[in-house]
C-alpha cells in the first residue's frame, strides 16, 4: 500500500484563500483517485504561504481489472451493424461469442479493462486538478498559459512504499514533478529532496517551515499570550486574525511592542481596528486600566538581533498610522461638538441608490419612520427621531472614511461628544444590528426603534422600485434586512402591526421617488392621512370598498399599487419568518395554518400561536384532534357542496340520539367559551388545552354516530354540530393546512 | 544599524536602484515628460505591456496626485512625489528574487528585516487594467507594489509583464530613518551644500496645494478635458496612411491626450467639483480613451513579437 505526497510550491498564496484551497486539493485529488478505481486509508491537506500539500496514506497500488459484457447485433444482421459493434467495443470478430437469445442468435462481446498502476492514475488526476483548480482568482505569468493563484514553481509528486520512493512522471506546462522542495525563503533557501511525508514534514521543520497551519496558529497564540503574560496583559482574542496571520508566515515569531502614551486616549476600537487592518497586529489589554496598551506582531523570521530591528520598524509604522488616526479623531470630535452640520450637508451628495435618492433623503425617511415606531416599542419619539438623524452622520467622518467597519461605533462617540443622551448615542452605534443571524439584537427601546426603521426603509424602498431578491441574487441584502426586522420584533416581544409600518414606509419611498405623477399622490395621501390607521388594518376587500367610497379618485392607481406592494412585502416577511422558525424546529405547515388567522402582521402573535400549536401537535391528543377536526371539516364541506347550503347555526341537543352526541354538545358548551376567552387573552397554550379536551368526545362521536342518516332533521342537526367543531378549530388555526 | 553599505540620501537610493536594475539588464529610461498620477501611466509600461514583444525597462517617474497635497506639512503626504518603476516582459521566473536583490542594494537586508508578500491585487479603472500580486511589507510597512499584469486597456497581456513600483519617498524615509519627508537629506548630508527634501520641494508643495485646491480654474479645466478627449479621438480616427503614402498609425500621440485627460480629471477632483456619480462617468471616459489607444497600439510594429 503506497503513500502519496503532493506539494505545489508557488509564490505567496493569499492567506484568505488557503483554508479553502486545502479542502479543494484534498477533494479533487481523492475524488479523482476513487473515481479511477483506487482506494485510500486517509488523506490530509496542508498549506503555508508558499505551498499547498496533500498526503494520502494507504493508497492501492493499482486499480482493479474490470469486465463488461455487451450485447451486439444478431448474427444475421447486415455487415455494417457488426462492423459498428466491433468499432465501439475495440474487438475483432473472433473475440465475439454467438449466443442464443429470444430473437435468435446474437453476438456478445466481453470487454476487459486491465487495472492501471496508481502512478498513472495519480499523474492524470494531479494534472487535471492543477488545470481546473477553483481558485477565487487566478493568473497567468511569463509566457505560459497555465493559471494558478500566483506563479507555480515546482511540484512534488511522490509514491512511497516498502521498496522506496518513486517520482510520479508528470509534467505540467514545463514543470516536471520531482522530489525536491525548498525551506524558508531567507532562513533555509536551499533545495532538498524528500522520500515521503514524514521525511518531508521533518525536513521542512529543520528548514524553518511549520507545515501545519493549526500548529502555526497554536504557536502564535501561545507565543503572544506568553509575551502578554510577562507584562501582566491579556491578548484580545481574534480568531479571524489568527488564521490570517498563520497564513502569512512559515516560521512565526511573535514580538511584543508598546503603544506610545500619546495614543492611549484614542477609543479602544480605533486602536484595535487600526492595528488589525493596517498592520495585522494583535491587541494587548492591560486589565488594570482596561485600555489597550500594547500589541503583538508576528514576524516570519528569527534574526541575529532577536527581532529588535523588526520591532522598531513596526513601532514606527504604527506611530505613523496612529498619528493619522489621532488627527482624524481630533478633527471629527471638533465637528461633532459643533453639531455635525457639515456631515449632514455632505450626506446630501452621497447617493444611496439612484432611484432612492441620497443618504440624506434616506435619513429623513428613517427619522419619520423611527418617530412612528417609537411609541410602539416604548421609546421616546423625539429621541428616536433624533437618533435616526444622527445615526449615519459618522459616514462622513474622517475616521469612518478610513475604517468603514467603525461605522456606528464612531457614531456613538460623536453623538456623545455632541451632547446627546446615552440612549440616542447607543442607537447610533446599534442601529445597524443585527447584521448576521448570530448577531446580538439591540434591546434598548430607542435602538430598537431606529434599527427597525433603518431596515424597514431599506425593504420598502427596494420594494417600491421593484428590486426584490430573486433566487440566489440578493444584491441589497434584503433577506438579511427582513431577518433583522423579524428578530428585532420577536426577540424583544414587540407587538407591532407591521401593515401600518410597511404602508408608511412604502408611501414615503414611492412618493419620494415620484413613481407616479406628484399631484394625485399628494392628494391621495392627504385624504388617506385620516383614514390610514383603519384602512390598513382591513383585508383587501374592505380596503377596496373604502377606497371606492372615499373622495380619492386621482390617486387610486397609486394606492392600489401601494396596497399590492404592502401585501407582497408582508408575505416576503412571512417567508423569512418561516425560515427563522424552521430553524427553531417549527414546521412550515404549522406556520401556514397560523398565518391564515387574522392579525398575521403581528409577528409576536404569529410566533406564540405557532409555538403553542406546535407543542400541541407533539402530543397524541393533538395529532388525533387534528384528524377529528379535519374529518368534521371534510364531511361538512361535502354536505354543504351537495346541499348548496351552509350549515352554521341551530344545532340543538334535543335532537341528539346518542350519549356520544350529547357528550359532544356538553364538551363544546364548555370548550367554546374557554377557547374564546383564552384567545382574547392571547393565552394560546390555554386555548390549546381547551380544544384538546374535545379530542375524546369527537372521537367517540365519530365512532358511534353516522352523520348522514336518512332522518333529515337529525342529519341537519349533526351537520350543524360539526360546524361548531369547525368553528372552534378556526379560532385557533386553519387546521386544513396542517399536514399528516 | 549603521554600516558602510547604508545609503546616505534620497538620491543615493535612486542611484542604487538605477544601477541595480541596469545590472539586471533593464533599459534605464527617463521620466515621461507629462503630468501623470503614477509610473504605470508612462507609455513604457502601459503600452509596452501590450503585444508580444519582449521588454525590460526601469525608470523614475515624477507623479502627481493633487488631492494628496498637504501644503508640505504632513510628514508623509505630497501632491508631487516620485515612483520607481520596473517592468519586465515576459515576467522572469526569478522576479521575486530580483526584487529582493534590489532591497539589499538599498540597504534592506532580509536577514535582519521582516520582508513579506501580502496579497494586494492591483486595478486601474482609468487604464482598464488589472493584475494580481502583492504589496511588499518590510517590518510592517508597505515598500513596494508587485504586480503580474493580466489586462491593460481591456486587452489580455500575453505574455504577462511583471511590474514593480516603489514609492520612493516612503521607502527612503524608512531606510534613512527620517520622520518627516521634508527633513530627508536629498543629496549627501556631508556635501558642501547639503540639501533636504524640504529645501527642494517645500515651496512647490505649498504653491501647488493652493493652486490645486483653490485656484485652478475649473471652467478652463473642463474645457481642457473636452479638448484632450476630442483630440485623442481625432488622432485615433485619422487615416493611418499619411500624405506621402506611409502607414503611420499614431497610438502614442493619442495616448498623450488620454494621459492629459486623466490628469485634468484628477485636478477637477481636487477642486471638489466632481460629484460621486459624475466621478464614475469621468473615469469611464478616460478608460474609453486608454482602451482605444491600446486597440491601436497592438496593431503597430512595436507590439509585434
Amino acid at each position: 500500500m503506497p503513500d502519496l505526497l503532493i506539494e505545489l510550491f508557488s509564490e505567496e498564496i493569499p492567506a484568505r484563500m488557503q483554508a479553502r484551497a486545502r479542502e479543494d486539493l484534498k477533494k479533487l485529488v481523492t475524488d479523482g483517485l476513487v473515481n479511477a478505481g483506487l482506494t485510500y486509508a486517509s488523506a490530509g491537506a496542508f498549506s503555508t504561504p508558499r505551498r499547498l500539500t496533500l498526503a494520502v496514506e494507504g493508497l492501492t497500488a493499482s486499480s482493479p481489472t474490470t469486465r463488461e459484457e455487451r450485447k451486439g447485433p444478431r448474427t444475421d444482421a447486415p455487415e455494417a451493424a457488426l462492423e459498428g459493434f466491433l468499432r465501439s467495443t475495440g474487438l475483432t470478430r473472433d473475440q465475439l461469442e454467438a449466443r442464443d437469445d429470444k430473437k435468435g442468435q446474437v453476438w456478445f462481446a466481453t470487454i476487459t479493462r486491465p487495472g492501471r498502476p496508481a502512478s498513472e492514475i495519480v499523474a492524470e488526476v494531479l494534472d487535471s486538478t492543477i488545470r481546473t483548480f477553483p481558485w477565487p482568482k487566478s493568473m497567468r505569468w511569463g509566457a505560459g498559459s497555465l493559471r494558478w493563484v500566483r506563479p507555480l514553481h515546482s511540484i512534488i509528486c511522490l509514491l512511497t512504499d516498502e521498496a522506496g520512493a518513486t517520482v510520479v512522471p508528470l509534467t505540467v506546462e514545463g514543470i516536471a514533478a520531482g522530489n525536491t522542495t525548498r525551506g524558508h525563503r531567507f532562513l533555509s533557501p536551499d533545495a532538498f529532496t524528500v522520500t515521503g511525508f514524514d521525511d518531508y514534514a521533518a525536513k521542512l521543520r529543520r528548514a524553518h517551515v511549520i507545515l501545519d497551519s493549526a500548529e502555526r496558529e497554536a504557536a502564535i497564540r501561545q507565543g503572544a499570550e506568553n509575551l502578554a503574560f510577562a507584562r501582566g496583559w491579556q491578548i484580545v482574542p481574534d480568531d479571524a486574525l489568527l488564521s490570517e496571520v498563520a497564513g502569512l508566515v512559515e516560521w512565526p515569531v511573535p514580538l511584543m511592542g508598546v503603544i506610545a502614551d500619546r495614543f492611549l486616549d484614542l477609543p479602544p476600537e480605533v486602536l484595535q481596528t487600526s492595528m488589525k487592518e493596517h498592520q495585522k497586529f494583535f491587541s494587548a489589554r492591560n486589565p488594570k486600566t482596561g485600555r489597550i496598551e500594547g500589541f503583538v506582531t508576528v514576524a516570519n523570521i528569527e534574526t541575529a538581533d532577536d527581532g529588535a530591528t523588526i520591532l522598531a520598524g513596526n513601532q514606527r509604522v504604527l506611530a505613523a498610522r496612529l498619528s493619522d488616526a489621532a488627527f482624524f479623531w481630533q478633527n471629527d470630535l471638533r465637528e461633532a461638538k459643533s453639531g455635525m452640520q457639515a456631515w449632514a450637508e455632505g450626506l446630501k451628495s452621497v447617493t444611496f441608490h439612484n432611484k432612492l435618492g441620497s443618504q440624506a433623503d434616506r435619513i429623513t425617511r428613517i427619522a419619520a419612520l423611527a418617530r412612528e415606531i417609537a411609541p410602539l416599542v416604548g421609546a421616546d419619539a423625539g429621541q428616536a427621531e433624533q437618533a435616526a438623524r444622527l445615526a449615519k452622520l459618522d459616514l462622513r467622518s474622517a475616521m469612518v472614511g478610513e475604517f468603514p467597519e467603525l461605522q456606528g461605533t464612531m457614531g456613538r462617540y460623536y453623538a456623545l461628544a455632541a451632547g446627546e443622551a446615552e440612549a440616542v448615542a447607543d442607537a447610533a452605534r446599534d442601529h445597524y444590528s443585527p447584521l448576521g443571524p448570530s448577531d446580538d439584537v439591540p434591546t434598548a427601546p430607542v435602538s430598537v426603534a431606529v434599527a427597525l426603521a433603518d431596515k424597514i426603509d431599506t425593504l420598502t424602498g427596494f420594494w417600491a422600485i421593484d428590486e426584490k431578491p430573486t433566487g440566489s441574487k440578493d444584491p441589497y441584502a434584503l433577506r438579511r434586512a427582513a431577518l433583522g426586522v423579524i428578530r428585532l420584533i420577536v426577540q424583544n416581544s414587540q407587538r407591532i402591526k407591521l401593515r401600518n409600518i410597511l404602508w408608511n414606509g412604502l408611501a414615503r419611498n414611492m412618493q419620494a421617488r415620484s413613481l407616479v405623477a406628484e399631484e394625485p399622490v399628494i392628494n391621495a395621501l392627504s385624504v388617506l392621512e385620516e383614514h390610514l390607521p383603519e384602512w390598513t388594518r382591513y383585508d383587501d376587500e374592505s380596503f377596496l370598498k373604502a377606497l371606492s367610497q372615499s373622495a380619492v379618485t386621482e390617486g387610486r392607481t397609486f394606492l392600489l399599487r401601494l396596497r399590492a406592494y404592502q401585501n407582497d412585502l408582508l408575505s416576503f416577511l412571512h417567508d423569512r419568518l418561516k425560515v427563522y422558525l424552521r430553524d427553531q424546529g417549527i414546521r412550515h405547515d404549522i406556520i401556514d395554518a397560523v398565518l391564515a388567522q387574522p392579525g398575521n402582521d403581528d409577528l409576536v402573535l404569529v410566533v406564540s400561536r405557532a409555538t403553542a400549536l406546535n407543542a400541541m401537535l407533539q402530543t397524541e391528543d393533538g395529532r388525533n384532534l387534528t384528524q377529528g377536526l379535519k374529518r368534521a371539516g371534510n364531511i361538512l364541506a361535502q354536505a354543504e357542496e351537495k346541499d348548496g347550503v351552509e350549515y352554521s347555526f341551530g344545532a340543538d341537543v334535543k335532537f341528539a340520539e346518542t350519549d356520544e352526541e350529547r357528550a359532544l354538545f356538553a364538551a363544546l358548551d364548555t370548550a367554546e367559551p374557554a377557547i374564546r376567552q383564552a384567545i382574547a387573552a392571547e393565552d394560546f397554550p390555554a386555548a390549546m388545552t381547551a380544544i384538546a379536551a374535545l379530542r375524546a368526545p369527537i372521537d367517540a362521536f365519530f365512532e358511534a354516530v353516522q352523520v348522514n342518516t336518512d332522518n333529515q332533521i337529525v342529519r341537519r342537526n349533526r351537520l350543524n354540530l360539526l360546524h361548531r367543531i369547525r368553528a372552534a378549530g378556526q379560532q385557533i388555526a386553519d387546521f386544513t393546512k396542517v399536514e399528516g | 544599524m549603521t554600516s558602510p553599505n547604508r545609503p546616505r540620501s534620497f538620491q543615493d537610493i535612486i542611484l542604487r536602484l538605477q544601477n541595480y536594475w541596469a545590472a539586471q539588464g533593464c533599459a534605464v529610461l527617463q521620466p515621461y515628460d507629462m503630468e501623470v498620477g503614477a509610473g504605470t501611466f508612462h507609455p513604457a509600461t502601459t503600452l509596452r505591456a501590450l503585444g508580444g514583444r519582449s521588454w525590460a525597462a526601469a525608470y523614475v517617474q515624477p507623479s502627481r496626485r493633487p488631492t494628496d497635497g498637504r501644503y508640505g506639512e504632513n510628514p508623509n503626504r505630497l501632491q508631487h512625489y516620485y515612483q520607481y518603476q520596473v517592468i519586465i516582459k515576459p515576467s522572469p521566473a526569478n522576479l521575486q528574487d530580483l526584487y529582493l536583490g534590489s532591497l539589499r542594494a538599498i540597504g534592506l537586508d532580509p536577514m535582519i528585516h521582516d520582508v513579506r508578500f501580502v496579497e494586494d491585487d492591483w486595478e486601474s479603472p482609468t487604464l482598464g487594467a488589472w493584475g494580481l500580486g502583492w504589496e511588499v511589507w518590510c517590518d510592517g510597512m508597505e515598500v513596494s507594489q508587485f504586480t503580474y499584469f493580466q489586462q491593460v486597456g481591456g486587452h489580455d497581456c500575453r505574455p504577462v509583464s511583471g511590474e514593480l513600483t516603489y514609492g520612493l519617498e516612503r521607502l527612503a524615509m524608512y531606510v534613512l530613518g527620517v520622520e518627516h519627508v521634508m527633513d530627508m537629506p536629498f543629496n549627501d548630508p556631508d556635501a558642501p551644500i547639503p540639501l533636504t527634501y524640504g529645501d527642494v520641494f517645500r515651496q512647490t508643495e505649498r504653491e501647488y496645494s493652493r493652486w490645486n485646491f483653490e485656484v485652478a480654474d475649473t471652467d478652463t479645466l473642463f474645457q481642457h478635458f473636452k479638448d484632450a478627449e476630442a483630440e485623442c479621438a481625432r488622432i485615433l480616427a485619422a487615416d493611418p496612411v499619411d500624405t506621402a503614402g506611409r502607414t503611420i498609425p499614431m497610438a502614442h500621440p493619442a495616448y498623450d491626450q488620454a494621459i492629459k485627460a486623466s490628469h485634468i480629471f484628477n485636478l477637477l477632483d481636487a477642486r471638489g467639483v466632481i460629484s460621486v456619480t459624475e466621478r464614475q462617468a469621468y473615469i469611464g471616459r478616460v478608460r474609453a480613451l486608454a482602451k482605444a489607444c491600446a486597440d491601436l497600439f497592438v496593431t503597430t510594429d512595436a507590439a509585434q513579437a
